[in-house]
């Protein structure tokens, strides 16, 4: 196990961040923390980065203990904040050189690791970092988190507020470099990233809704789930959590997600039903549920 | 020591593409001076006053024409009768009016006593005292000519020198109290925000989670501050000795020695701020009120502390600028060196030692 995590609760004065949260990541693996805003992340990265104490529970990163040697966690992970940290004011070179430095390494040292990211932000290296865009800003970021070739990676909510294509390269990326051996605990409110990881830890208010893989997340769903589609979304979202048998609803892109108390709804009864309320070019499909069902089911609990 | 070396490159890179802070850093000591040195002054030149001569004789003549002669004066209105008095002085622009009585000369000669009354405009109590301090010396050196050769019996006669400013010249106060400012502004309030800054900008969490210590982070803030507040006071000293023409009666050396040490403790007094403060804004506001003004108006650069208040007298004796008014004062006006200052030196080596004391247990390695 490279990260462990027994029992930790957070509280800031009156409101709990973390309850009793609990979860091992093997070493090498890529394990996902999926939760909205507010669920408890970033206080659980900040604990396992040994920025915060927590007030129960025992913590350790490669083996180290997050409280008592905090020192030697600080020495050897590597930690990219949600909110993009770097020197404003310095160039992308500048920033990389800096950060190299304090870990008593060089860029050249180490420049196999971070070139397959570096080269696409190399012809802005004289740029400041504070007129990259987003995407750019994020692969600064994850450079900087790498220069010294961490054994951990932390990275909290690294794809927020990046565009899809620089996200799916960010993805490809954490992916080589876990087939480098290294360990990355990532974060992501995004759960259409949560199927790249190898294991997910589903996480709200503070407390593990379930860990598993994601496939076998999205296996466990427990109903039936459909698509419904109609000429009039918001008329269709309405009637449906009016309907009798309606277990829940959620729009889903073009969609309505739909599950029924039942075990087998009755499409038809449920179709006639939605013709009378004046909705036409209704389909009604089954479909496979997604990590988002999933995690929508299991905060219904 | 490459870390260091890494750590204070990148201060530098933010002090110098920071516009605002180097025109803190370089514009405002230069501007302080400057403005403390020619603008504001305690010294009157070339005041406006008015006279209403009743006696219109010899001697009134002379008197008049001695003080129109000085260039602390200029008699710009020559009034008819008293009413007239209150009317000059409601328009503003006369300070005083010299007022001489009926027959003064012959008074002088016949009753062996003339009056002369000086009206001053005290809306300026500062101003008013010393017009009429100016005016009453003009007027004691015409009774001393006018009793020349005569013989008069018991008499005292007040031989007062003005030791290690002969001139009285207000730049002599003004250089180490502006020094002091500057130095105070440019190592407290700077090191402050700058520590403040990584913290709000976020970057305060990626540098606790690195091997750098506290004390290193600390030092490599604090070094380049050091690097340019001696620039600045070695600028103030050239500036004052070239420009004021101030002299630096003592040891240069010593001089530089102890502004080091007034730095460092203004420097950690930066940090403690900054240990204090969340935001950069806080730190600025911390540094304006919290020292500024205390340095200002408590260490007796412009407002003598024996005049203060016994309480307030017993506050700035924790201001550290006090001490350092003290030495500067003494090295340059006075030229005595460590033995004379050596109660001064200590106090401020004891506070930069408790306020790093302080600072240290305070410094937080994590982010709560």
């Amino acid at each position: 196990m490279e990260i462990t995590v027994a029992n930790i609760s957070k509280s800031y004065n009156t409101v709990t961040a973390l309850k009793d949260i609990s979860f091992g990541v093997e070493t090498g693996e890529l394990f996902g923390l999926i939760g909205p805003d507010g669920a408890g992340k970033t206080t659980l990265f900040r604990i396992l980065t040994t920025l915060l104490t927590p007030d129960n529970g025992v913590a350790t990163v490669s083996g180290f203990d997050v409280v008592t040697n905090y020192k030697a966690i600080r020495n050897s992970v590597g930690y990219m904040p949600g909110r993009f940290s770097l020197y404003q004011d310095l160039t992308v070179e500048e920033n990389l050189n800096f950060f190299a430095t304090i870990f008593g390494t060089t860029i050249d040292a180490n420049y196999d690791l971070v070139k397959d990211i570096y080269v696409q932000i190399e012809p802005f290296k004289n740029r400041r970092a504070g007129k990259l865009s987003g995407g750019m800003k994020q692969k600064l970021a994850l450079s900087c988190a790498l220069i010294h070739k961490p054994k951990v990676l932390f990275l909290d909510e690294p794809t927020t507020g990046v565009d899809p294509v620089s996200r799916k390269e960010f993805w490809d990326m954490l992916k080589r470099l876990q087939n480098k051996g290294m360990t990355i605990l990532v974060s992501t409110p995004y759960m259409d990233e949560a199927a790249l990881c190898d294991r997910i830890a589903l996480i709200q208010d503070g407390r593990i809704l379930e860990i598993n893989t994601p496939k076998a997340i999205t296996e466990h769903f427990p109903k039936p789930l459909y698509n419904i589609r109609a000429n009039n979304m918001y008329l269709l979202i309405t009637s449906l959590q009016k309907y009798q048998h309606t277990h829940s609803v959620f729009p889903f892109g073009e969609y309505v997600h739909y599950t029924d108390k039942r075990n087998t709804p009755d499409k038809t009864a449920l179709s006639q039903y939605l013709k009378h309320l004046g909705l036409t070019e209704i389909t009604i499909e089954k479909t496979k549920p997604t990590i988002e069902d999933s995690f929508m089911e299991l905060a219904k609990k | 020591m490459k870390k260091f070396i890494g750590f204070v490159k990148k201060e530098f890179f933010h002090i110098y593409r920071d516009k605002r802070s180097l025109f803190i850093l370089f514009g405002m000591p230069i501007a302080q001076i400057l403005l403390f040195g020619f603008a504001i002054t305690n010294e009157i030149n070339h005041v406006d006053i008015a006279i209403l001569d009743q006696s219109n004789d010899v001697t009134t003549k002379e008197i008049i024409n001695n003080i129109a002669a000085s260039k602390h004066f200029n008699i710009v209105d020559v009034l008819q009768d008293e009413t007239a008095i209150e009317t000059v002085f409601k328009k503003g622009k006369i300070k005083a009016v010299l007022q001489f009585e009926n027959m003064f000369a012959k008074n002088i000669t016949k009753e062996a006593q003339a009056n002369v009354q000086i009206l001053t405009d005290a809306t300026d109590p500062n101003m008013a005292n010393t017009i009429s301090n100016y005016i009453t010396s003009i007027l004691k050196k015409q009774q001393q000519d006018i009793n020349n050769g005569a013989f008069t019996p018991y008499q005292i006669i007040p031989q007062s020198r003005m030791v290690y400013n002969a001139e009285l010249k207000s730049v002599y106060m003004f250089v180490p109290g502006v020094m002091t400012v500057i130095l105070m502004l440019v190592s407290a309030m700077m090191t402050s925000i700058s520590i403040t800054r990584e913290k709000e900008q976020g970057t305060m969490e990626i540098l606790l989670v690195s091997p750098l210590k506290p004390y290193q982070v600390i030092a490599g803030k604090v070094f380049p501050y050091i690097f340019l507040s001696v620039i600045n006071a070695m600028a103030i000293v050239l500036l004052s000795i070239f420009v004021f023409k101030v002299p630096v009666n003592g040891s240069l050396f010593f001089l530089a020695l102890e502004s080091v040490l007034f730095i460092i403790t203004s420097l950690v007094l930066g940090i403690l701020i900054s240990t204090i403060a969340a935001t950069q804004q806080t730190a600025m506001m911390i540094s304006l009120m919290g020292l500024m003004l205390p340095t200002i108006l408590l260490s007796g650069f412009i407002f003598p502390i024996s005049s203060m208040p016994l309480p307030l007298q017993a506050i700035s004796n924790i201001i550290p600028a006090k001490w350092f008014i003290v030495i500067v004062k003494g090295i340059m006006l006075k030229g005595i060196g460590l033995g004379f200052l050596l109660k001064e030196t200590l106090i401020l080596l004891a506070m930069t030692l408790i306020y790093l004391g302080i600072s240290v247990k305070k410094y937080k390695i994590r982010l709560e």
